[in-house]
């Protein structure tokens, strides 16, 4: 009996372990054993072991594309945070009936395909579009508030690329082929993937704690960020890695919308495989990019399990609290 | 009602974000000039709006035949690799669901790393795979591609449908005497059936949506829907026809949605 439940164990698990062997495992293997060899001129790889591959990764242009990637990946990861908590917030205190309807009605842009809306996007951020207009005006703005901060931190702002400076002369640098076109139509892409964990955090948590909040003389908005926020702290990690990870690997937006400034690690890596045939490289990129996502992952599960943890302990000290306070009475 | 004021601002502004490049979807559609996208001229006149575009997809235009081409081998693709990915997922929900132990744990790990590994990692590795064994890239690369990130999405969508299933159901059919073949494909997958369905339905639109995968494994020449229309960028003529056919999928899937979501509520109705 025994050896015939492991037979059909085998039989009913074989199908997708093979497939998921042979065309994910295998691949990830090969791609990482390509990193350990040079590449030919003819765009081969190269026989013979060696470390000239990861060597070159401390080429001048890629330390400068990887932090690039995860700056970026930071900016829209905050942006979408940002604005997915009062949008879960508010869906969820809708009434029942609008409630499904306008948490649908996030999710209606994604009948589109993805590659049209960009290109929807590129097109409205043509140089002689309306876009243009309001990104110029935002530019003027944002330079003449960075007028009044001292030098030291216009200088940070300037270095760690946070703020670009325009340079004189120049009326005003066009959306198109920017980065701040990438941040955008990537906050775009991905803001709905935020909304939706944190809507279903949102829609389990107990708004009676803000009423209570608010009864003891909190503010709304203080009321929000000390008892909202921490309630619906899972969808929130749900949500960073929901956008975080993508945009890690993001590589159609910038090609399309970034020009040659904003190339990132999924852009060389594309590049590197397909253009200049340079197997190797590719492959040490997207090694690298895998271990750098699996870092967030590994943060977020820890912080996960250290949570259980003392959720667990919490209830054992209460419960032994209670117990004694029985015994006393 | 004050005390979600803000909120609710923020909630309609982001979904005024995310509707105007589908109303620009829609609308580029009808624009007569193909070439500047803009729907004024040089002196800011209105030029009006034009169904050319629908012609042209409705009457199979040599301008438009590779656009078509296009769409219809994503359709193909998607469909099969549908197919493929409902039995190979479901196959891994029933094991998964079933079984513990290190081969399950093994299991679980392959299905689930592709979930959250980004695209661009997939398409890569199966690039090198096909590299390493020196296969041409083509219709049967991009398939087994597709097949690849979509079978960890259904088996994901079954496994959800599973935990709910009542074990119980199965026990009473072996005492009625049904061996476990009939058992499964008698009482347990109609049971199933909708986190099938919902999962297929899954891996459709990410299979015809998928525009960094299949980049990496389509070879030259051979191009699905998504890949045809980023490689526009450079030589952007039939840009118009993009947005015509893109509203006519859009229209489709709507009226699709639509249709079954009637027929479930009368199907509830005649239940009840």
């Amino acid at each position: 009996m025994k050896r015939r439940s492991r037979l059909a164990e085998w039989i009913v698990t074989t199908p997708s372990l093979a497939w998921l062997l042979l065309f994910f495992a295998v691949p990830a293997l090969i791609l990482l054993s390509f990193t350990f060899h040079g590449h030919t001129v003819n765009g081969g790889v190269a026989e013979g072991w060696s470390l000239t591959t990861w060597r070159a990764l401390a080429d001048p242009d890629y330390p400068a594309i990887v932090w690039r990637t995860i700056r970026l990946s930071f900016e829209v990861t905050f942006w979408c945070i940002l604005f997915a908590l009062p949008c879960a917030y508010a869906i969820a205190r809708l009434p029942g009936r609008f409630r499904a309807l306008v948490a649908g009605a996030v999710m209606l842009p994604f009948w589109t395909s993805f590659v049209v809306r960009v290109f929807a996007w590129k097109t409205m951020l043509h140089p002689d579009g309306w876009l243009q207009t309001c990104y110029a005006v935002f530019v003027r703005a944002r330079e003449w508030m960075c007028g009044w901060l001292p030098e030291s931190v216009r200088e940070f702002l300037a270095w760690s690329g946070l703020v670009q400076a325009v340079p004189a002369g120049q009326s005003a640098a066009t959306i198109l082929d920017s980065e701040t076109a990438v941040v955008l139509v990537s906050v775009y892409t991905f803001l709905p993937f935020a909304i939706m964990p944190l809507y279903t955090a949102a829609e389990k948590f107990d708004f009676s704690l803000m009423e209570a909040a608010r009864d003891l003389g909190a503010k709304s908005f203080y009321a929000f960020r000390k008892i909202f926020v921490p309630g619906v702290k899972q969808g929130v990690v749900s949500a960073v890695l929901m956008v975080f990870i993508p945009m890690m690997g993001s590589y159609v937006i910038p090609q399309m919308l970034g020009g040659t400034d904003c190339v990132l690690v999924g852009n060389k890596i594309f590049m590197r495989a397909i253009q200049n045939r340079n197997i190797p490289h590719a492959s040490a990129l997207a090694t690298l990019m895998a271990f750098s996502v699996l870092v967030p992952i590994a943060l977020a599960a820890w912080w996960r399990r250290r949570q259980d943890l003392r959720d667990k302990k919490r209830l054992a000290d209460e419960t032994d609290r209670r117990m004694a306070m029985g015994g006393a009475a | 009602m004050k005390k979600t004021f803000f909120a609710q601002t923020v909630l309609g502004a982001v979904l005024l974000f995310l509707y105007v490049p589908i109303v620009f979807v829609v609308a580029y559609g009808f624009i007569p000039n193909g070439i500047s996208m803009q729907f004024t001229d040089a002196d800011g006149e209105f030029l009006g709006l034009t169904t050319k575009w629908y012609r042209q997809i409705f009457t199979d235009a040599p301008s438009v035949r590779s656009l078509l081409a296009s769409f219809w081998l994503s359709v193909e693709v998607a469909g099969l690799a549908t197919g493929i990915s409902c039995v190979l997922g479901t196959t891994a929900a029933l094991a998964l669901h079933k079984w513990r132990g290190r081969l399950q744990s093994v299991h679980h790990a392959l299905v689930y790393t592709p979930l959250i590994m980004p695209d661009i990692l997939i398409g890569i590795s199966l690039l090198m795979l096909f590299v390493a064994c020196r296969v041409q890239c083509g219709f049967w690369t991009i398939l087994i591609a597709h097949v690849t990130f979509c079978v960890s999405y259904v088996a994901m969508t079954v496994l959800a449908r599973l935990q709910d299933f009542d074990d119980a159901v199965l026990e009473a059919a072996y005492d009625l005497g049904a061996g476990p073949m009939l058992a499964f494909f008698k009482v347990q997958l109609p049971m199933l059936m909708p986190g099938v369905v919902a999962g297929g339905l899954l891996a459709f639109t990410l299979s015809i949506d998928d525009v960094v995968i299949t980049s990496f494994v389509n070879g030259a020449g051979t191009n699905t829907f998504p890949t045809y229309v980023s490689s526009m960028v450079k030589h952007s003529k039939n840009l118009p026809a993009v947005f015509a056919l893109s509203t006519l999928m859009l229209a489709g899937t709507c009226a699709l949605v639509g249709v079954s979501k009637a027929l479930v509520n009368m199907r509830q109705r005649k239940m009840a």
